[in-house]
């Protein structure tokens, strides 16, 4: 048995911060084009006409009922085939915000269907028209009150982001897959590379607290 | 300047929600700076016809006219509904559950539709949204949000709000029905002020006290249809019709 030995770790930590940074940014792209995208699916679903909202909820369900992994393999390996060839890191971002967009749409819907119609009744009576009034008053309320759903998601995103280490996007998974293959070190760096999640989900979290707390503010 | 022309006219009033007729043919008019209070059991169709008066509610037959425009003509689509964005502009609602916006702040409420509806400035609109708030005597929560307020004062921005659009009525549905029985006269004071600046309302309410005050016209509805009107001393005092009169009797003594 070999011993553990973390002195080898800060050696390698420039090449691991890499993947940690990485790994930011895909995630924080990735939330953010989830909720975007996820807010449209949602709008979609509920208001548009049934040519646009067909198409749409077939995707989603399509989406729901499938592994990210696979998603993740369709758009990188499979696009190429019918000639549109994204690259490795887009396609992670696109596979990674499409997965969870469709999660948010699911939790956007619900949380404009609970709002009160006295809401849209007001403002339409102020002279707001339609979309208007859900672009004023509908979906920023909406956004307000799924912030923790929709918070939790994001953790999740955080956490899954790693699976685009599968198509060759060296972000912290992938990282610390390549300096174990150097090191044959597996423990001390899935280790390091765990409690750098930790310590991203802890940042997360905080955040997603401190909206939180500002929303509360306003209720 | 003698203009004759009523500022709110509705004509053979129809509604049906599914089987059931809830306005059953109503006609009255309202002239500029009248005051018509809407009394009346509940379910008789008061919040309903209230509502075709904006076109909240659709009605199945009749006319609605706001100052010599029709409010429910027939439009395509997207005509429609430019015509009808417009005319809201100039009608202000007040409902029983207030319904300000939540996510904003009290000036923001007043100030959302006159910037993004009337392009005002953002400076001008917040100038506007105190002097609204001082109308109600509220200058001092401009910066709150509405879960910080009471319902009295929930209600109050919520009549600053659409005042705020300068509009030619003002309808209010049983705007203190929600409210504390504490907190009804600050509201009823700012509707006493309107009706002394000779704002023209529709005031759909329970209160007989406060509608034999404030109103020229006291509309009285039972079952979808108008069963008596009046000045509210003829028809607080001796109204004609049976159901009127046991209508006030139960509520009086109740
Ligand atoms: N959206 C609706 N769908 C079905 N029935 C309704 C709806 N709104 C009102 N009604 C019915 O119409 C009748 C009149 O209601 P409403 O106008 O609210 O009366 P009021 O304001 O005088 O109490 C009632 O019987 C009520 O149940
Ligand atoms: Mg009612």
């Amino acid at each position: 048995m070999q011993g553990l030995d973390f002195s080898i770790v800060p050696e390698y930590l420039p090449l691991i911060g890499k993947g940690l940074w990485w790994t930011v940014v895909i995630s924080v792209v990735s939330a953010l084009f989830s909720i975007v995208a996820g807010m449209g699916f949602a709008l979609i679903v509920l208001y548009a006409s049934p040519l646009v909202r067909y198409p749409v909820r077939l995707f989603m369900w399509l989406f729901m009922g499938t592994p990210l992994l696979l998603q993740l393999f369709l758009i990188y390996f499979g696009l190429v085939q019918i000639g549109i060839d994204i690259p490795a890191l887009w396609s992670g971002i696109i596979g990674l915000s499409l997965h969870f967009a469709v999660y948010n749409a699911d939790i956007f819907r619900a949380g404009i269907a609970s709002l009160d119609k006295g809401q849209t009744e007001a403002a339409r009576s102020l002279g707001f028209g339609a979309w208007q009034t859900r672009f004023y008053i509908v979906v920023p309320q909406a956004l307000r009150n799924t912030v923790p759903a929709v918070g939790n998601m994001m953790i999740a995103l955080l956490k899954e982001s790693s699976i685009v280490s599968m198509i060759g996007i060296a972000e912290l998974v992938h990282s610390a897959q390549l300096v174990i293959s150097e090191t044959y070190r597996p423990f001390e760096f899935y280790l390091t590379a765990a409690a750098l999640y930790y310590v991203l989900n802890l940042i997360l979290e905080a955040v997603l607290r401190g909206i939180e707390r500002k929303v509360e503010l306003s209720r | 300047m003698t203009d004759v022309r009523p500022m709110i006219e509705v004509r053979g009033a129809r509604k049906f929600f599914g089987p059931l007729e809830v306005l059953k043919g109503i006609d009255f008019s309202v002239a500029r700076g009248q005051i018509v209070a809407v009394i009346g059991p509940s379910g008789s169709g008061k919040s309903t016809l209230l509502r075709s008066i904006n076109h909240l509610e659709t009605l199945d037959g009749g006319e609605v006219w706001l100052d010599g425009v029709q409010v429910n003509q027939t439009l395509a689509r997207r005509a429609f509904e430019k015509h009808i964005n417009s005319v809201r502009q100039q009608m202000g609602m007040v409902f029983q559950h207030f319904n300000l916006f939540p996510h904003l702040s009290v000036a923001e409420n007043i100030a959302i539709a006159p910037m993004k509806l009337k392009g005002m400035a953002k400076a001008d609109a917040r100038a506007l949204a105190l002097k609204m708030l001082d109308k109600v005597g509220l200058a001092d929560k401009i910066d709150a949000f509405p879960a910080r307020l009471s319902g009295g004062q929930k209600q109050r921005v919520a009549i600053a709000r659409a005042l705020a659009m300068q509009p030619k009525v003002m309808l209010f549905d049983e705007a203190t029905s929600a409210l504390d029985p504490e907190l009804v006269d600050e509201v009823n004071l700012v509707m006493k002020q309107l009706a002394a600046e000779h704002m023209t309302m529709v005031i759909v309410t329970h209160e007989m006290r406060f509608a034999a005050e404030v109103a020229d016209r006291v509309i009285f509805m039972a079952d979808g249809a108008v069963v008596e009107e009046g000045k509210p001393d003829d028809l607080f005092r001796n109204p004609v019709q049976e159901r009127t009169r046991s209508f006030l009797k139960k509520f009086l003594n109740g």
